[in-house]
């Protein structure tokens, strides 16, 4: 097993867990002098840096939310001067104005390191030639790769997206070995490959792709790793944290490593705030350990996921995440149980025969309705097919929730059909 | 002797048969035979029609699940006894029926029935070496 910073990566659980409180303490002081509006929130919740003692502690800062970006936009967050600032990156606000994240040198220096990490922990090393066939732009995603790459001396081409004759003229002539690129993109691109009758394993280097910022599924990964004859790695990260890097995946692929030292991660019922229990599905809560222009406290991610408290086979420290299952604000509630739609999505992709358009129905407090579209193709005219099948999926839903769902089979075509972001929860309930 | 039966997936909801049976009258296709099997939210309509292929075409054309299934038409004698002496060969063998329904039609002097066995290879030289009449696609369109 190859690592970057074999040091940091391996790090006794106490001493990470000590070099974790340290820098938490150092980052709450320092938000607490240059951040108004964090002293501000501080001390409407009646907490002071001093009162941090343990990790644990931790729960009794306030979050912070997309909404406090906004505040005193667009440097209200900052702890240095404008000057000392030598980068802006944005993601995308839902409110008009985009979220503006600021880093310093040595904040940028330091998201290299952690995507040299990330890189390495796959297995690439000097020699390979990484294809960043993502956007140079506002957005992170392309910088920071391309910088953690060359810090691990590896050749970058610095490709970005579209243009695919020319993405795969790169691949053929330059001999590129590995692909930053997001997972719709990277299906195009595979198709393409075949479409012009390449093979993928005889006629270019390609060995493995760093998929991300967008979901996607274990089948499209494997589709894609069998298409091209590659590996791929999941990888999680956001503007608001560097992006890419926070996570990443290592050889094991089971799971995505979170840089403990440069983040401390919680888990919480995006209703109460609590957190969840260590393993259960929640939302992904970060603080930055490690930043300096722009720390940011408790940040709520909207991200779902949960820890995989289980020692890493590639003896990493650092504790892994499940794959990002969906947002949080789809979180809904039936017979006092939290569910999220991903819950159920996973369980119907798991049943042959059904289609991959479903709707949850909420009519009352006490029971879910899951619609499901049989699958066309799948059907063979048999009615005792439909009322087994009709029946495990009301098994798998109550082991996976806990509820046990009405389910109503639909023919093809009878839902709307969602371009990306699907509503897939009706809530008719009245208060 | 295998003929061709539509099955067609249908939502319990208002108006769904009349519209799959509106589209095959629309084209000309003639229904000799029709059973449905139904649970309490959702059906399976199978029907013997003059023209599978195309009804089939024509089913899916408006947005309807639909699968062609092998099945038998046997004519039995149309008098008390008559279907269950022809079924009493299926049990002693030991085969299972799935499901059989009628036709309205006769064939000359005989009942028409469709059904479907758990195995059809065996039902079919089962039931010729009892000497049980079965109906070609020819003898069905004919009824």
């Amino acid at each position: 097993m190859q690592f970057w910073n074999k040091e940091a990566e391996t790090l006794k659980k106490q001493k990470l867990r000590e070099l974790q409180l340290e820098r938490l303490k150092k980052t709450l002081r320092r938000v607490y002098q240059k951040v108004p509006h964090y002293r501000a929130k501080f001390q409407q919740a009646k907490v002071k840096p001093d009162d941090i003692k343990y990790l644990e502690d931790v729960n009794k800062l306030p979050f912070t939310t997309k909404e406090d970006l906004y505040v005193d936009y667009p440097f209200g967050l900052v702890t240095l001067p404008i000057e000392k600032l030598i980068r802006l990156h944005t993601s995308s606000g839902t409110t008009g104005k985009p979220k503006a994240i600021f880093f310093s040198k040595k904040d940028i220096n330091n998201s290299a390191e952690l995507i040299a990490r990330c890189l390495v922990m796959t297995g690439a090393k000097q020699g390979d030639i990484l294809q960043n066939s993502m956007t140079y732009g506002l957005f992170t995603g392309a910088f920071v790769m391309h910088y953690g790459a060359e810090k691990v001396g590896i050749l970058v081409i610095p490709a970005g997206p579209g243009n695919t004759e020319r993405q795969i003229n790169l691949m053929r002539d330059f001999g590129t070995t590995m692909i930053h690129i997001t997972p719709s993109y990277a299906l195009y691109v595979a198709s393409v490959i075949y479409d012009k009758g390449i093979d993928p394993r005889r006629d270019l280097k390609l060995k493995r792709a760093y998929l991300g910022a967008e979901p996607y599924s274990e089948e499209t990964r494997k589709k894609i790793e069998d298409m091209l004859g590659i590996d791929i790695y999941n990888c999680y990260g956001l503007t608001e944290m560097n992006g890419p890097g926070v996570g990443f995946e290592c050889k094991y692929k089971a799971g995505l490593h979170i840089w403990e030292d440069n983040f401390l991660m919680e888990v919480i019922n995006p209703d109460t705030g609590e957190p969840v229990k260590e393993g259960e599905i929640g939302e992904l809560v970060l603080t930055t350990l490690n930043r300096e222009a722009m720390p940011l406290i408790r940040y709520r991610t909207r991200d779902l996921t949960r820890i995989i408290p289980q020692p890493c086979k590639c003896g990493r420290t650092h504790r892994r995440i499940s794959r990002i299952l969906g947002r949080s604000d789809d979180m809904f509630i039936v017979k006092g149980v939290n569910i999220f739609p991903q819950q159920i999505e996973q369980v119907l992709m798991s049943i042959k025969g059904v289609a991959q358009n479903y709707q949850i129905v909420l009519e009352s407090y006490d029971e879910m309705t899951v619609k499901v579209e049989i699958d066309r193709e799948l059907f063979d005219g048999k009615i005792e097919r439909l009322i087994k099948m009709k029946e495990e999926i009301i098994d798998k839903i109550r082991s996976a929730t806990m509820v046990k769902p009405k389910v109503e089979l639909l023919e093809p075509g009878t839902l709307p059909i969602s371009e990306g972001k699907a509503k897939r929860v009706i809530d008719n309930r009245t208060i | 002797m295998k003929i061709k039966q539509l099955s067609v997936f249908l939502e319990n909801k208002r108006g769904r048969l009349y519209e799959a049976l509106k589209a095959l009258a629309d084209a000309g296709i003639n229904i000799r035979a029709l059973s449905i099997a139904d649970t309490s939210e959702f059906g399976i309509l199978r029907m013997i029609v003059t023209d599978p292929e195309k009804a089939k075409e024509i089913l899916e054309n408006n947005e309807f699940t639909v699968k062609l299934t092998n099945v038998i038409a046997m004519a039995v004698k149309d008098k008390p006894g008559g279907l269950a002496e022809s079924l009493r060969y299926l049990y002693d063998a030991n085969i299972n029926i799935e499901y059989i329904y009628a036709f309205v039609e006769k064939s000359g002097e005989k009942a028409v029935v469709v059904i479907r066995t758990e195995n059809l290879d065996k039902t079919i030289s089962l039931l010729q070496e009892k000497d049980i009449k079965l109906l070609s696609w020819d003898d069905v369109l004919a009824l």
